[in-house]
């Protein structure tokens, strides 16, 4: 009783929108910019938690955090619509609306760990990696995009990672190796036994990195999308199995993974509630 | 849970406790329902259902108040025909009954979905004739005892299964709504779906909301909703009523009961004690029925009518 009534005071104060100016904005590609905002409450949230950022007057859309502390959040967005045009036209000063942050984190493990990014998927990866990166023994990265120029983060990537530098796939060969983000996955885990696989991207790879795991009898953890409406768990748009993306994701367990795996990277409910192709 | 204390029957449904899930909360998939019945809902309402698919209205559909939350979701739903599917695969797998609800823009079109949902297997049917923020359906018809009459008729002569209508509290009198429903035939009434409200960002000074109006939900309504059961049931004691509004705890529960209703509905307490809510408010309830001295959930059924 005493437990729950602190709960749902929390997720009240969590799921209430502040609104706030933006504080800085920068550019990481062409298609891709970075937001910073003062919020007290998602500046303590965990890598692989997600933010609902409303575009007042436009939408409400679902973001990973990229980075939070002292008194402040970061976020990676990637313009593919409406929503995310409208906000890369924004700039300092410009107000948003914050809630979260919501969902479940990775867990922080040690050892040798191998993280796996596509696109925008590796922005809650990399405030992953900052966390692990004085912890383990191993901190091995590979990030994916279809061209050099969409590749995020490649110096901060190179600082936390424990090889000489991260591994850079394109599928142009633009840059780095000319292959999926996937490819070198089967070398890099024959000559090194890692503990935890942890990826974020686009569901087909994360469903073959899954495969290759269970295959290879690695844990992993994935985080996933689906369409977010409430965020806190209620409206059953997000639903993946018995599970809701919002809030028993977005990260998922290998246990987790298994368990849903004939939806994994095959479908989902669109916004009329009907089952979608991935 | 599943006691002999618990169980009730609301219309010829067999409920093996007397809380079940609200409509358009977890209400799409099959495995969704599933989860919502092992966390111990004794029913499952589907989200509402019409002819056509729905997209809903863009986001910001659900925002915070103070001790609630305000939607305004805009009824998405991949239209019944697509939905039949998704409808015999949570029959297949539920124990306990499953109610469909249903809405239209004309009588006619809620008979349809009626007769469909029946037959992919719906143990009953509820009418949204109360959702407060779509035009021509909802509330336009759940406040007009004419249109009332017109629907609830329509879907009685068009289905075997107990029909349920949800009413809406955004009216001058409850009762007469009511009334209508029970004349025209309902089984059950479900009282209440939520409390038109908005809601404003005071530093972009505009409504949150995209539709701008929506539903207030939560421990804010409830003691208007255990007013409209009271109401209700002052009225019309031999109709079956499921409480709903604000339900998220066994306390509130049982001031539904006493109120007149025979079970309640629970929607936004799940996100915000968990599913495991269903299973606190039976636990709760049956040891408030021991302690007590009673058999059943049913001897305090508007018990608070005789003080
Ligand atoms: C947990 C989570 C974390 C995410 N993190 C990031 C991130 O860090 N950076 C980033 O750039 N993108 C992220 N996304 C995706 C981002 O939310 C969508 O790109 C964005 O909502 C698109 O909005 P739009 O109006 O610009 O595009 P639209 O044209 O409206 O939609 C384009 C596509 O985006 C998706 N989408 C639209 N609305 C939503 C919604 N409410 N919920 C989920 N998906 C939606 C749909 O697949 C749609 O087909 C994340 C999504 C989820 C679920
Ligand atoms: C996000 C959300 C979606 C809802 N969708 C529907 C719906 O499709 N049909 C309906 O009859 N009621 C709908 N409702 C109303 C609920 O079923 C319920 O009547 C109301 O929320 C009050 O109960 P509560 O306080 O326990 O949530 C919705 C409520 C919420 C919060
Ligand atoms: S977005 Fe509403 S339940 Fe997840």
């Amino acid at each position: 009783m005493e437990v729950s009534k602190k709960l749902s005071a929390y997720l009240t104060k969590l799921n209430t929108i502040r609104t706030t100016a933006i504080k800085s904005v920068k550019s990481e590609s062409p298609t891709v910019k970075t937001f910073t905002l003062e919020d007290d409450i998602c500046s303590k949230a965990n890598p692989g938690q997600f933010l609902m950022l409303r575009i007042p007057g436009i939408d409400e859309i679902p973001l990973s955090i990229l980075n939070a502390g002292e008194g402040q959040v970061q976020f990676s967005v990637k313009a593919v619509g409406d929503a995310t045009r409208h906000l890369h036209n924004l700039t300092t000063g410009d107000l948003l609306g914050l809630r979260g942050p919501f969902g479940t984190s990775f867990t922080e493990t040690r050892g040798r760990v191998l993280l796996i990014g596509g696109g925008t998927g590796t922005a809650p990866l990399l405030f992953l990696a900052k966390r692990l990166a004085a912890k383990v023994d191993r901190l091995s990265f590979v990030i994916g995009a279809k061209t050099k120029n969409e590749l995020l983060y490649l110096t901060e990537l190179d600082a936390v990672c424990t090889d000489e530098s991260a591994i850079a796939t394109t599928e142009d060969g633009s840059y780095g190796l000319q292959c999926l983000a996937t490819e070198p996955l089967e070398k890099l885990v024959d000559k090194q036994k890692f503990n935890m696989i942890y990826t974020c991207g686009p569901e087909k790879m994360v469903k073959s990195i899954f495969n290759f795991a269970e295959k290879r009898k690695i844990a992993m953890e994935a985080s996933l999308e689906r369409l977010i409406r409430c965020g806190i768990g209620l409206c059953g748009s997000c639903m993946i199995g018995k599970y809701r993306v919002c809030r028993d994701g977005p990260v998922f367990t290998m246990a987790r993974l298994s368990e849903v795996k004939d939806e994994l990277g095959m479908s989902k409910l669109g916004f009329d509630g009907s089952r979608i192709e991935v | 849970m599943n006691n002999n204390l618990l169980t009730v029957n609301i219309a010829g449904l067999k409920l093996q406790n007397p809380t079940a899930l609200a409509s358009g909360i977890l209400g799409y998939t099959g495995d969704s329902f599933k989860f919502v019945e092992e966390s111990g809902a004794g029913a499952i309402v589907t989200k509402s259902v019409g002819v056509s698919p729905r997209v809903g209205y863009s986001n910001p559909t659900v925002v915070q108040a103070k001790s609630g939350l305000i939607n305004a979701v805009g009824l998405p739903n991949p239209g019944i025909n697509e939905y039949t599917e998704e409808l015999k695969y949570a029959k297949s797998v539920l124990k306990v009954p499953l109610i469909v609800s249903v809405f239209g823009y004309t009588s006619e079109e809620y008979a349809l979905v009626a007769v469909k949902a029946a037959e992919a297997g719906a143990d009953a049917v509820e009418l949204n004739v109360s959702c407060p923020h779509v035009k021509y359906t909802g509330s336009e018809i759940g406040q007009n005892p004419k249109l009332l009459t017109d629907v609830v008729c329509a879907v009685k002569s068009a289905v075997q299964k107990p029909v349920i209508v949800k009413l809406s509290p955004n009216v001058t009198d409850i009762v007469e709504l009511g009334k209508a429903a029970v004349k025209a035939g309902a089984d059950a009434l479900t009282v209440i779906n939520t409390v038109r409200a908005l809601a404003i960002d005071v530093e972009t000074q505009e409504p949150i909301l995209s539709n701008v109006r929506g539903g207030l939900s939560g421990p804010a309504i409830k003691p208007i909703a255990v007013r409209c059961v009271y109401d209700i049931f002052e009225a019309l004691p031999k109709t079956p009523i499921f409480g709903c509004g604000g339900v998220s705890d066994w306390r509130d529960a049982l001031e539904f009961f006493l109120a007149g209703a025979s079970a309640v509905q629970v929607g936004t307490a799940i996100a915000f004690e968990e599913p495991a809510v269903f299973e606190a408010i039976n636990k709760g309830v049956t040891a408030y029925l021991k302690r007590k001295g009673y058999g059943s959930v049913k001897e305090i059924v508007g018990l608070s009518h005789q003080a």
